[in-house]
């Protein structure tokens, strides 16, 4: 006759441990949200290069001590800095397309009337354009224009001539 | 590599609690019959080639492609800021725009040059004949310590690296053990890269071809 060792159904459950597999699928959680925070990082900055550089986090805890697993506290630290500094971007994308509507509308208003914009220099780089140039209000045929109102919008090249040796 | 012209790179070992955490963390090597010392012209000519090629632009790119973008995701993940630490293809990549090549004449750092910037996926070389054992990734134990010239550097518990049976011999992405690392007169190196999760092996296993054939006898 053979004994097999059989459950009773009458036995108590096993007591699992869910604390620990629940830490590491949030843990596991976080490193994914992680990932998609640095890539949505990473395209926000490339989009607006140069004009918005990349904004500086403040650091998480202990960071600087090397590489090591992160426990879930941290993980949260390094997921919260990395949104952060995804809103500080937006909003400084924000403001930099504020500022290129701005100068258009500027644009077209010394276009438009130049003698009620006189002296105004207006960078091309304001305008989202590449470049060292800028748009210029300056009178036509120098003082005489000056003193007949003759104005108009000069686009300089920007580039400095070159030194006196 | 590894003595065999064509050979595939050899999985490494993770520390199961390391490969448990970050699934897709990896560890490959090859051991090849190298020659450090200066850079032969053919190594110089293909890294002027990938100089060349290598813009302001791409610097700038760099960190939205897939594979450099993993390695800073990774850095992030085990609490290191990418922007601060640099990882090794951008620190390449700014050492190509502030120095206006990649070339630095040292044979064994070329290669490794060669390989990160054509793969994003960076290599390590070690002397292998220095090497006790596997080369294993792991979290470092209490009191472990790296070698460095007569001193040792202190590892803290829990600190990434790179061990074999007698210790620490690098810390992952930082720091490397001058006794174990591979540098002029050395003949066999073993050349280690650490896949992260998001990179695929193809790139790895290129990256340790690229190294293998820069220090290849001929370089090519």
């Amino acid at each position: 006759m053979v004994l097999i060792d059989q459950l009773s159904p009458d036995a108590p459950r096993v007591a699992r441990h869910p604390g620990v597999v629940d830490e590491r699928g949030a843990r596991r959680t976080l490193r994914t949200q992680i990932a998609r925070l640095e890539r949505e990082l990473g395209e926000t900055i490339l989009a607006a290069f140069p004009h918005v550089t990349e904004p500086a986090g403040a650091a998480p805890p202990a960071l600087g001590a090397g590489p090591r697993l992160l426990d879930l506290g941290e993980l949260e630290r390094v997921r919260d800095d990395l949104a952060e500094r995804i809103r500080r971007a937006r909003v400084g994308v924000a403001g930099r397309a504020e500022l290129e509507a701005e100068s258009r509308a500027l644009l077209e208003e010394m276009l438009r009337d130049p003698k009620r914009h006189r002296h105004v220099r207006l960078p091309v780089a304001d305008l989202g354009e590449r470049g060292c140039g800028a748009y210029s209000v300056r009178p036509r045929l120098g003082v005489i224009g000056m003193l007949a109102g003759w104005w108009h919008v000069k686009l300089s090249s920007g580039c400095p001539l070159p030194a006196p040796a | 590599m590894s003595d065999q012209a064509g050979e595939d790179p050899i999985e490494g070992a993770v520390a199961p609690e390391l490969a448990a955490e970050l699934p897709g963390l990896r560890l490959r090597f090859a051991v090849i019959d190298g020659v450090a010392g200066r850079t032969p012209r053919a190594l110089r000519l293909r890294l002027e080639d990938v100089s060349n090629r290598f813009r302001g632009a791409n610097a700038i790119a760099l960190r939205t492609r897939p594979v450099p973008r993993a390695y800073r995701v990774f850095f992030r993940q085990v609490g290191l800021d990418p922007d601060v630490d640099r990882t090794p293809v951008e620190q390449a990549a700014i050492a190509r725009l502030v120095r206006g090549e990649l070339h630095t004449g040292d044979r064994v750092s070329d290669a490794l040059v060669l390989a990160v910037m054509e793969t994003g996926v960076p290599v390590v070389a070690f002397d292998e004949d220095a090497l006790a054992g596997e080369v294993v990734l792991r979290a470092a134990g209490t009191g472990e310590t790296l070698p460095a010239g007569a001193y040792a550097h202190d590892v803290p518990r829990g600190r990434l690296v790179l061990a074999d049976d007698g210790g620490p011999v690098a810390v992952l992405f930082g720091r490397m053990s001058d006794r174990h690392a591979a540098e002029r007169g050395c003949t066999r190196v073993r050349l280690v890269a650490v896949q992260v999760p998001g990179v695929p092996s193809a790139h790895v296993d290129e990256a340790l071809w690229l190294a293998a054939g820069g220090l290849s006898e001929d370089g090519a």
